[in-house]
């Protein structure tokens, strides 16, 4: 069968044909989309499917499922292996009882992140987790079903890194007629030899990991998961590229009109040194071509030393570090190395200001960032968080002093608290607080500081595209499930001042945050309003 | 077709940038066109500017289109499409959409229109939402209608039949013959 598929359609259709029982994940951008699609589908397909807490939970769940005997995936964007990376490590040292596969997607270029520019493949390295770079949705479907089969094969997780412009990429992709299985019930076989890393017995597992990379390692050399296209004998400059930047070497070379061998990196973790040495062995120059960061750069610079090649390695120092790749950029580096004419084309250049995000039609934050402008004094410092609350950071609010991580505005606000006299106001979403905000709220208590907090309760997480979380008495496959108040939770955390209130009622509000803001405990606002397109989509059924 | 065509659609989240575009993949898909696009979510797409590519022929690599190299540019919006001018070449063909969203430090809309005009007889700037605004009662579809302008004026090669056949593909049972009607009112206006 063909069909268009996007690229997170088509990880689902990898993970579908590889008989996958367990998915979870939390909803981010660029990765959203395989979970909407698995919620979708899993009733029909006898899976299970959830959208978690956060990341780490996700991931817990994931092990939880897979030492159960049940094949599991679990999906989030570039900083949500940050938030799991706890339990990452050592899942690495336990390895799987049945088949697991992570997609982590990177955003280069930040289109749809802010935070950093993360390139995660460097978690790689940290935990010895093998990683899969898909470039287009057909390697999407392809590359999961190959990572359920390393999975199965030795017992490891196995990463699928993709990035913004495989995410996000249509293409005809062919794939294979599932049929449709029911759920399968799994068996938890007591091994603690296996699933609990206690010292001494940690250490062992560490030997016993790092010997399994070795294995596998052999393996990717002998099935040569890695590609060479267009070799030759006589060729004497080639290049080594990963991820979607192979699809723009391919582009580069058709414009320039040159044949040159291209090594095309699947696996960027462990990396098939003996098949990497023997692409550039010949070689008198080679270019490396990766978005982002300059690992495998650093690795090939490394395999030639140790081989003895003298060959000049190019990378980093002609192509960007900063921002994604595309066919242009590595038509200049290969028109520097090649000496071959490029001529960018040149465009008209007008400049316009810049269209930013904005809150939507009916937003009900608009109702919250003019009040809280108008009523706190003059100096108060606004902790910024993720989610649509975001865009109070830019133009007409322009509020945040700060904006870093899920649930961070908190964090900090009670670090500046805590140093300064200042007044300080944190700005959390309802998804954001389930996420992430919570231990910061407790530590805010604990540690008795006395930032404002904010949350904006719209009753969704809604930047990421409308996924359900545990305020909204959903599960994500909709069942009905229990309805957790966020007043509840902060009474629980031990907050003395809590204000649930709708901010259309403007009076109510300001009220409560002159009040609030002269309190010495931590105080905590919950404007509670339905966000406006899933106040629309809920009436048009 | 010979070479590979690539199409820009840019407009404000929220527009419908991205069903014009899977409905363009699908229909070059039934033509036998091997084709790929690219398009952007979350934060970019709340109410900010969008650009997304499509790119179709006999075999093509890289999901992105690189400057000056863009036979047709498709905007739902004049300031989004008078951003594209950057990106085109010499033969791009511009088809916007009358219709004007502004935003704080916007260019005033007679400004944009004198920028739209140095474009000269590649420039197609049809009062899409206003006319499904009038006729259909519904703006959204001004995508699709500017999807039928295209078709009809041989601005894309595509067949109108692979573009119903899409439609009927991809557009949910509900909106399906609002999304026709929408299209064939402008391929029957040319």
């Amino acid at each position: 069968m063909k069909k268009i598929l996007l690229g997170n359609e088509a990880i689902v259709q990898g993970a579908l044909e590889s008989g996958i029982d367990f998915v979870s994940g939390y909803p981010g951008c660029p990765s959203a989309e395989i979970g909407e699609e698995f919620l979708k589908i899993a009733k029909e397909n006898g899976i299970y499917a959830e959208w978690s807490t956060n990341e780490k939970v996700a991931l817990e769940s994931a092990i939880g499922a897979s030492f159960s005997g049940l094949k599991s995936l679990v999906n989030m964007k570039s900083f949500g292996i940050n938030v799991c990376s706890d339990s990452l490590l050592p899942l690495a040292y336990t390895g799987t009882k049945a088949p697991m596969v992570i997609v982590v997607a990177d955003d280069p270029s930040c289109w749809s992140s802010a935070q950093s520019e993360q390139d995660s493949r460097a978690y790689a390295y940290l935990s010895h987790i093998p990683v899969l770079e898909p470039a287009d949705p057909q390697e999407c479907r392809d590359f999961t079903k190959l990572g359920f089969e390393l999975s199965e094969k030795f017992n490891t997780p196995v990463i699928l890194r993709t990035t913004t412009r495989v995410a996000h990429q249509r293409m005809p992709v062919e794939f294979d007629k599932v049929n449709s299985k029911s759920k399968k019930i799994g068996e938890f076989i007591k091994n603690p030899h296996q699933f609990s890393t206690m010292p001494p017995r940690v250490l062992e597992m560490k030997k016993e990991l790092l010997e399994k990379l070795e294995k596998i390692k052999a393996y990717v050399e002998k099935s040569k998961i890695n590609k060479i296209s267009k070799n030759s004998v006589s060729a004497k400059f080639g290049i080594i590229a990963s991820g979607v930047a192979y699809l723009y070497v391919l582009e580069a070379l058709e414009e320039l009109d040159l044949d040159i061998p291209i090594l095309k990196i699947n696996l960027f973790y462990p990396l098939a040194d003996k098949t990497v040495a023997g692409f550039i062995k010949k070689l008198k120059k080679v270019l490396v071509v990766e978005e982002l960061e300059n690992y495998l750069e650093k690795e090939i610079k490394i395999i030639a030393k140790d081989e003895d090649l003298n060959l000049q390695i190019f990378g980093k120092d002609l192509l960007p570090e900063i921002g994604e790749l595309n066919a242009e950029k590595i038509c200049l580096a290969l028109s520097k190395i090649t000496g071959k004419k490029f001529n960018k084309k040149t465009t008209k250049q007008i400049s316009l200001p810049r269209r930013t995000a904005r809150l939507c039609e009916g937003c009900p934050y608009w109702h919250v960032f003019p009040v809280i402008k108008r009523i706190a004094p003059e100096g108060t410092i606004f902790g910024g968080d993720i989610g649509c609350n975001m865009i109070a950071g830019l133009a007409p609010h322009s509020m945040h002093d700060y904006l870093f991580s899920m649930g961070a505005s908190l964090g900090i606000s009670h670090g500046v608290k805590k140093s300064t006299s200042q007044k300080v106001i944190s700005l959390m979403g309802d998804g954001t607080f389930f996420h992430a905000g919570i231990p910061a709220l407790i530590n805010a208590v604990y540690n008795k500081s006395n930032p404002l907090v904010v949350i904006l309760d719209n009753r969704i997480t809604a930047m990421t595209g409308h996924q359900p979380n545990p305020g909204m008495g959903k599960t994500g496959m909709g069942e009905d499930t229990e309805e957790l108040k966020i007043e509840e939770i902060a009474k629980a955390c031990g907050v003395k001042n809590i204000k649930v209130l709708d901010q259309i009622n403007v009076k109510e509000f300001e009220d409560a945050m002159k009040e609030f803001l002269e309190k010495d405990e931590v105080s905590v606002i919950i404007c509670k309003r339905i966000c406006a397109l899933l106040a629309k989509r809920q009436k048009n059924g | 077709m010979d070479k590979i065509f690539n199409i820009i659609i840019s407009g404000v989240g929220g527009q419908g940038v991205i069903t014009l575009l899977s409905l363009i993949d699908e229909a070059s898909f039934i033509e036998g066109y091997d084709v790929k696009s690219s398009e952007l979510h979350g934060l970019s797409q709340r109410g900010g500017s969008v650009e997304v590519h499509i790119r179709f022929g006999k075999k093509v690599y890289s999901p992105l289109i690189s400057s000056g190299s863009a036979d047709l540019v498709i905007s739902l919006e004049m300031l989004e499409g008078l951003r594209e001018l950057v990106k085109a070449g010499k033969n791009t063909k511009f088809l916007i959409n009358e219709y004007y969203l502004p935003f704080q430090d916007a260019p005033a809309k007679e400004e944009i229109e004198n920028h739209l005009k140095e474009i000269g007889d590649k420039l197609y700037l049809v009062p899409a939402s206003d006319i499904c605004k009038e006729k259909l009662q519904n703006e959204v579809v001004s995508t699709i209608y500017l999807l039928g302008y295209a078709v009809g004026k041989n601005l894309i090669p595509i067949k109108k039949e692979s573009i119903l056949k899409a439609i009927e593909n991809i557009v949910p049972e509900k909106y399906r013959e609002l999304n026709i009607k929408a299209f064939n009112l402008a391929y029957g206006d040319n």
